[in-house]
């Protein structure tokens, strides 16, 4: 059974999805991700789908309900690199996963999660305070 | 063609296949005189004997008019059919192409035949339901080619009426213009997002000014594109909002969300580069 690998870089984590993801996967991503952050202290987790060309609803969930724990947990996530062709797939299905912040790539997606945690240093005066 | 083994025409085009052509041909010239800019003589006489040939060879193999002895007779119409539909001619000039064949062959028919008019109704009756069948299969061709080319204008309208224009760095325009339904909805949505993942563009702004009329469908469909630009990370501004367009939309309560919208592709522009932190200075006349 492949996991997908959660990579450290500073306070951020980086999650780069590279395998066909599959219920399973996804459930165990979750978990796995959750438990780093929580272990970690991380600020800011960044989901990189730039070579996911499928999305069903449950994966579309899936990354929605993992960018909602991970801000419960402290951290903000940036999802980057959506395929076009999956960002279509996704507004069909009728989500438009609110609340995650998106980016065209994974440089950008950097700066962004970057600029919120200065914006919450500046607000709360302490990296990986609640928001 | 089931009583063929009564039948005189198989014996008649073998006999007379060079004087039936350019009884024909004639026939055909004579009553296109006006057309004779559409199509040179040397293609139709080149058009006629090529029919005549495989129609000869379909009809002496005695087969049914959908077997695949026929193949060859169809191919050639629905070809011709095609291309006259392309240079202009009208169906009925398309099916007379056809049609004309069966003067000179009624000609021969009544020669061969002599006094037995018994069985001239009978071989004429054959004929005419022949001829018929491959008249309407002309015509069927020539609708069919032109149906074609209505829905590649169309496709081709759809492909033009859908430009993204790069403004700025990383910022893109989509001026619509026309009604939007979902077909263009999708073909908008898609062109958009394949020039944001080319230019790597932040901010799209998308320009309404074209659009007649907005009601909750096509207010739908610009959330679904402002959704699945945000999903790839790229902003979106909506412009050329019309005083008449801001009143329906409010009066018909429709939701558009955290949607930035200005009245002007200019203030959107203004808008977009604000965002992105940069500025349009005038430069000092004196100097």
């Amino acid at each position: 059974m492949d996991r997908i690998p959660i990579l450290k870089m500073g306070p951020f984590l980086l999650v780069t999805i590279q395998v066909d993801m599959h219920d399973r996967l996804a459930m165990m991503l979750q978990e796995d991700l959750t438990g780093r952050i929580a272990a970690g202290g991380a600020t800011g987790v960044l989901i990189d789908i730039s070579s996911l060309e499928m999305v069903d609803s449950f994966i579309g969930r899936m990354l929605g309900e993992i960018a909602g724990m991970s801000r419960i947990l402290g951290a903000e996530t940036v999802v980057v690199g959506m395929q076009p062709s999956v960002a279509i797939t996704l507004v069909e299905l009728g989500l438009s996963l609110k609340g995650v912040r998106t980016a065209l790539n994974v440089e950008r997606g950097m700066e962004l999660l970057r600029a919120s945690v200065d914006e919450s240093e500046a607000t709360y005066g302490g990296p990986g305070s609640q928001r | 063609m089931n009583s063929t083994e009564a039948s005189k025409l198989p014996e008649i085009l073998r006999q007379y296949e060079a004087e039936i052509l350019s009884e024909w041909l004639q026939h055909q010239l004579s009553s296109m005189k006006l057309r004779s800019s559409l199509i040179r003589e040397a293609d139709l006489r080149e058009q006629s004997r090529k029919f005549l040939a495989h129609f000869g060879h379909a009809i002496r193999s005695g087969d049914d008019i959908g077997s695949s002895s026929w193949a060859e007779v169809r191919e050639l119409l629905a070809d011709l059919s095609r291309t006259r539909a392309r240079q202009g001619f009208t169906p009925s000039e398309t099916a007379a192409f056809i049609f004309s064949l069966k003067k000179p062959l009624f000609t021969r028919l009544r020669e061969a035949c002599g006094n037995d008019i018994e069985s001239l109704a009978v071989e004429i009756w054959a004929l005419t339901e022949l001829v018929d069948t491959l008249g309407l299969l002309t015509a069927e061709a020539h609708q069919r080619s032109r149906e074609d080319v209505i829905a590649r204008q169309q496709q081709e309208l759809m492909e033009l009426s859908t430009p993204v224009v790069k403004l700025w760095d990383n910022i893109l325009a989509l001026p619509l213009i026309g009604t939007l339904d979902s077909e263009r909805t999708q073909v908008v949505m898609e062109n958009l997002l394949q020039q944001i993942v080319q230019t790597g563009a932040a901010i799209a702004i998308i320009d309404i000014t074209g659009v007649p009329t907005v009601d909750t469908l096509v207010a739908q469909h610009l959330m679904k594109t402002v959704s699945a630009a945000g999903l790839m990370g790229a902003d979106c501004i909506i412009s050329g909002v019309r005083p008449q367009i801001a009143q329906t939309i409010v009066h018909l309560g429709v939701e558009l969300g955290s949607v930035a919208t200005k009245a002007t592709l200019a203030d959107a522009f203004r808008l977009a580069l604000r965002r992105l932190g940069a500025t349009i200075s005038r430069t000092d006349p004196a100097r």
